[in-house]
């Protein structure tokens, strides 16, 4: 009797004890897949661009993680021209959701795809951990010129290469004419004009904003990148962060005020309170990246006709814009076929793949396609004929120059709300809500092994 | 005395019962691996700490531990669901109880259709519900707003006052008919003759519900308590989609469950998110721990 | 049981939900008349509870520009509820269809293990006094008290580790555990299942396993419909953990899916389909719905035993 009931438990002990100990041996194994590896590229093998040709050639299977909704007939084509190679199209998610399970296919040490779109403001947070491949190694490096200074300075990471920018997002400032027709708004120019032109429309009519902004961290990074901040900058290990410098000081002094006087709707942006907004005239400009044309066509039906683009306002009149979104393809070091995969980049980005992307309606990172006349002066009948391309390739050439991300922008963003979120809501300064960012930013970086402001 | 009580008394019971242990152990050992390993791997990462860029696990012992309990933002999200429980819980359980005892009473027309219906929200996956909800709370196009224009009053459900009462209600829709129906077939159980014993000695409804069905219900009442205390602790789900609309409101850290996901998934402080969700549950487990003895203590 | 439920049982009286759980009565003084008040007050909770699925229902006959123009419990400018349908089932390749046969496979797979599992734990801990099994439940309890968000990760490491991510195994291990219909299966069996019964079947020599198989099995019959029912709902609505677990589209159950279309509104790339996962919202609930329907019967004496059990 007594024997049996101790044979029990130790046969329960023994498994509880091999589960625990396997989980153990797995953490320990699997635990810290992405830290290694250096931020400037690896000079190990010794590949070239025939490399990439000869991959092409022999064919092979890669696993490609987008969201664009141009990738199923990029797909297409590629496989259609190159029919030994069978490429996996995959729609993990959207933006974060993508990023979480890329990430975690990263710490887990398999799982990843061979290529993954990744935004510009997301690219350090792959490439420092090294869970990127270098592109220079393949020669991409000398494909500098056919790009925007300001989307080829978004692809490095220190000095690695760590894709080619398939996009570029210049800001515009998007305006609804008829709303400014009707309450007779001059379209302003500069930050002056824009603020008074705030003033007059929600007094003339409550129900209407100038624009909104709930606290969107991607927006407040490029308007600080337009007022000539550089409040991020890093050098390998050694971060900094201001949030009070000259640039990020200039843009406050214009939006605090409109926050606090609650002249900026506070509908969220991307709701669908956001979309029928922009629809009804609610919202009465919007300050996007160039991007936003599709955007209107795909999802503001009720819009159309109403908008038209123009130059977004500066703070001396002189034309000055901030790049905001944008992306690239890029290829993991889990890859087991880096060279088909960086063809496959190099095609989609700097080949026939750039055709089909703007098809359907992308805005183009290259300077050929920004170029091409029959792309600048095509008529949009959304935006009443006027040829948007006209002014959004105008504002791409004066993008202003030398900014960076943090290594952990993904990060940033989201603790935006939790800090500077609450000034928003209180419709109060600005810059205590940056201020509180700052802090935040700064103890997450030690932590995590930068020396932030040190 | 049987023959059959005799010959367990000479020692086949205990090799028996044992047997007992190989009916349990299939759920066990998926228990184990689903539930068990992960904890214990939790465990074992709340003691490290690694930097998310550099690598390099180091050993902190409770140095986490002691952070947790230190951190602002943990205990404002733990004194929230706290508060939340106190308020939700017993009007949520009060709706399901007076729904299961009105079903139950024979008072009701089309009673059936009521628990069918009652159920419903029960059926709605949780984050369908949410997006719906959502909607509706919505001053610029949604419900509310139609109301505001309506009745002219200024509801503003996802503002910063209400958002924690609007979150409620959606809790509240989405389990009233679950825990109606847990009360309601424990109701089932209570024999005919009791009642007509009572109704004979002259008991009205409201005595026939306070001394027959109620005492019925005491332990369907004990473990319902605590799946929603645990479920509240657990707040996750709707926070979530919501804070998409309301970013500024509801922060990384508005639930210490959020709080868990965040560190992780956004900021990849693994180590912390574990110790964070550890210090979670053992608080968990110990209010339910009690409210389960003082449950059981007054069903004697 | 409580002493009086135990009293009435042994002079054989029968349960209301062994009667048959009729809930029609004549009226006499054990059975009241209907009472307009209450049925009046229950009807008021009724439409709270009604009002969001009406609003859904209506949404699903709106076109996606018609969603964002009309106001919730109006109709839009068309009839659109079939074109809704039919888009939803052809989009991309139909993958919705794809979704609701992989979440049928999660749910038949997933809960119908989760209720075999259920029972036979539940039926070991009530009839078999084996030292432990009171730690056993609480132990149980005490692991659903951590937050399973927390556990992703390592769960996710682990799955990873076993080469389980990206699969179904992923989504059907984790969903065969449910505390819950633990908890009901040894409240049920401790009720239903007499131990005379096993008593007497153990003198005719049958072994443990026949003894739950044949004896057992059938008086357990509707407690386990109740399990069942209740593990159907949690594996169709199944969320978070194939959120995690899954990459692959096509192997994503609707819960996942649906979501993944709401989300493709936001950003650079907006393509939002909000008409679509409105449809898809009702298409998934539909199936649940019918399910109780049918099942009504069963839920009168299911649990029909054991409120209180300490």
């Amino acid at each position: 009797m007594k024997i049996g009931h101790r044979r029990r438990f130790r046969r329960v002990g023994l498994i509880l004890a091999a589960l625990t100990a396997s989980t153990l041996v797995l953490a320990g194994c699997g635990g810290s897949g992405g830290g290694n590896g250096s931020a400037s590229g690896d000079g190990g093998d010794k590949a070239s661009p025939q490399a990439l040709d000869a991959a092409l050639k022999k064919g092979g299977k890669i696993i490609y993680w987008t969201w664009t909704p141009s990738a199923e007939a990029q797909v297409k084509a590629f496989m259609d021209e190159y029919p030994n190679v069978k490429v996996d199209l995959v729609n993990a998610g959207t933006g974060n959701d993508h990023y979480t399970k890329l990430q975690n296919a990263i710490k887990a040490g398999s799982g990843a795809p061979d290529v993954a779109q990744i935004e510009y403001q997301a690219l350090p947070q792959y490439a420092l951990p090294g869970a990127l491949v270098d592109l220079r190694k393949y020669g991409l490096d000398s494909l500098e010129s056919d790009y925007t200074p300001s989307t080829w300075r978004a692809v490095h990471v220190g000095d690695g290469l760590y894709g080619l920018p398939q996009d570029s997002g210049p800001m515009a400032m998007f305006y609804n004419k008829e709303v400014f027709d009707k309450y007779k708004l001059e379209v302003p120019k500069t930050w002056d004009e824009y603020t008074a032109t705030a003033k007059k429309l929600h007094a003339a009519d409550p129900t209407k904003w100038i624009t909104n902004d709930s606290g969107d961290p991607g927006f407040t990074t490029s308007m600080i990148w337009q007022a000539g901040g550089k409040p991020f900058t890093t050098d390998g290990k050694k971060v900094t962060i201001n949030l009070g410098d000259a640039g990020t000081k200039k843009w406050t002094s214009v939006w605090s005020p409109l926050v606090e006087q609650g002249l900026v709707s506070q509908i969220p942006g991307w709701s669908d309170e956001w979309f029928k907004g922009l629809g009804d005239g609610t919202i009465a400009t919007m300050i996007y990246g160039a991007w936003m044309p599709g955007v209107f066509e795909s999802s503001v039906p009720e819009g159309a006709g109403k908008w038209r683009v123009a130059p977004m306002p500066t703070y001396d009149g002189q034309p000055a814009t901030a790049e905001n979104g944008g992306s690239t393809e890029s290829v993991l070091k889990q890859s087991k076929n880096p060279a088909l995969a960086a063809a496959f980049v190099r095609w989609l980005n700097n080949g026939n793949g750039i055709k089909p992307f703007l098809e359907k309606g992308g805005f183009p990172a290259t300077v050929k396609d920004l170029n091409d006349p029959a792309f600048i002066n095509k008529k949009d009948p959304y935006f009443g004929d006027q040829a948007v391309n006209q002014v959004l390739v105008g504002t791409a050439s004066t993008v202003v120059p030398g900014w960076s991300y943090l290594p952990f922008e993904l990060y940033a963003n989201t603790i935006y709300g939790d800090t500077a979120g609450k000034a928003y809501q209180a419709k109060s300064d600005l810059n205590a809500g940056l201020q509180a960012w700052q802090d935040a930013l700064v103890k997450y970086g030690n932590e995590q092994g930068f020396e932030v402001n040190k | 005395m049987s023959a059959v009580q005799m010959t367990s008394r000479r020692g086949w019971g205990s090799n028996r019962d044992l047997r007992g242990w190989s009916f349990v152990a299939p759920f066990l050992a998926v228990f184990a691996l689903v539930f068990l390993a992960p904890i214990v791997y939790a465990l074992y990462l709340s003691l490290y700490r690694e930097q998310a860029f550099f690598g390099g696990k180091t050993f902190v012992g409770i140095d986490n531990y002691v952070d947790v309990f230190t951190d602002g933002k943990f205990w404002d999200g733990a004194l929230r669901v706290l508060l939340f429980l106190l308020v939700q819980v017993p009007i949520m359980l009060g709706l399901a109880l007076t729904a299961a005892l009105a079903i139950d009473s024979g008072r009701l027309s089309g009673a059936r259709m009521f628990r069918l219906v009652i159920f419903l929200p029960y059926a709605v996956p949780g984050v369908v519900a949410v997006l719906m909800w959502g909607y509706m709370y919505g001053t610029s196009f949604g419900l509310a707003g139609d109301l505001n224009d309506l009745l002219g009053t200024a509801l503003r459900p996802l503002g910063g006052d209400w958002i924690l009462a609007s979150i409620g209600n959606i809790v509240t829709w989405e389990f009233v008919g679950y825990n109606m129906l847990i009360f309601y077939s424990a109701l089932r159980t209570v024999p005919e003759d009791l009642y007509e014993a009572a109704a004979l000695d002259g008991a009205g409804p409201l005595r026939t519900v306070l001394s027959i069905k109620i005492p019925a219900l005491r332990g369907a009442i004990v473990i319902a308590t605590i799946f929603s205390i645990i479920g509240s602790f657990q707040l996750f789900n709707e926070p979530n989609i919501l804070r998409n609309l309301v970013p500024n409101v509801i922060n990384t850290n508005y639930t210490p469950n959020m709080y868990a996901y965040n560190l992780s998934f956004g900021g990849q402080q693994y180590n912390y998110s574990a110790t964070v969700a550890i210090v979670m549950g053992l608080l968990t487990a110990v209010i339910a721990y009690v409210v389960q003895l003082r449950g059981s203590r007054e069903a004697l | 049981m409580t002493v009086s439920a135990q009293k009435a049982a042994d002079r054989g009286n029968r349960t209301r939900a062994q009667a048959g759980g009729r809930t029609t009565r004549t009226t006499s003084p054990l059975r009241p008349g209907r009472s307009r008040l209450l049925t009046g007050l229950m009807v008021l909770y009724l439409v709270y509870t009604l009002i969001p699925l009406v609003w859904l229902v209506i949404s699903t006959t709106k076109t996606q520009p018609d969603l964002l123009s009309t106001p919730g419990l109006a109709p839009g400018h068309s009839f659109a509820l079939f074109a809704n349908i039919k888009e939803t089932l052809t989009y991309r390749d139909g993958i919705f269809l794809r979704w609701f046969a992989n979440t049928l496979l999660y749910v038949v797979v997933g809960a119908g293990g989760a209720t075999l599992l259920a029972t036979a734990a539940g039926y070991g801990l009530a009839k078999y006094k084996f030292p432990g099994r009171r730690a056993v439940f609480a132990v149980v309890l005490g692991a659903t008290a951590i937050p399973p968000t927390a556990l992703a990760v390592p769960t996710f490491l682990m799955f990873s580790g076993m080469g389980l991510t990206n699969t179904v195994w992923a989504i059907i291990v984790p969903s065969l555990v449910s505390p819950f219909g633990l908890y009901l299966m040894w409240v049920y069996a401790a009720e239903a299942v007499p131990q005379e019964l096993l008593e007497a079947a153990r003198i005719d020599g049958a072994s443990e396993f026949r003894i739950f198989w044949t004896v057992a099995l059938r008086l357990l019959a509707p407690g386990i419909v109740t399990v069942l029912l209740f593990a159907v709902v949690s594996t169709w609505n199944n969320y978070f953990l194939p959120l995690i677990m899954l990459s692959k589209p096509n192997l994503y159950p609707l819960t996942v899916g649906l979501t993944q279309w709401s989300n493709q509104a936001h950003g650079a790339g907006a393509d939002p389909v909000y008409n679509l996962v409105v449809t898809g919202a009702l298409l998934t609930i539909i199936p649940l719905i019918v399910v109780f329907f049918l099942l009504q019967r069963f839920w009168q004496s299911g649990l029909s035993a054991g409120s209180v059990k300490q």
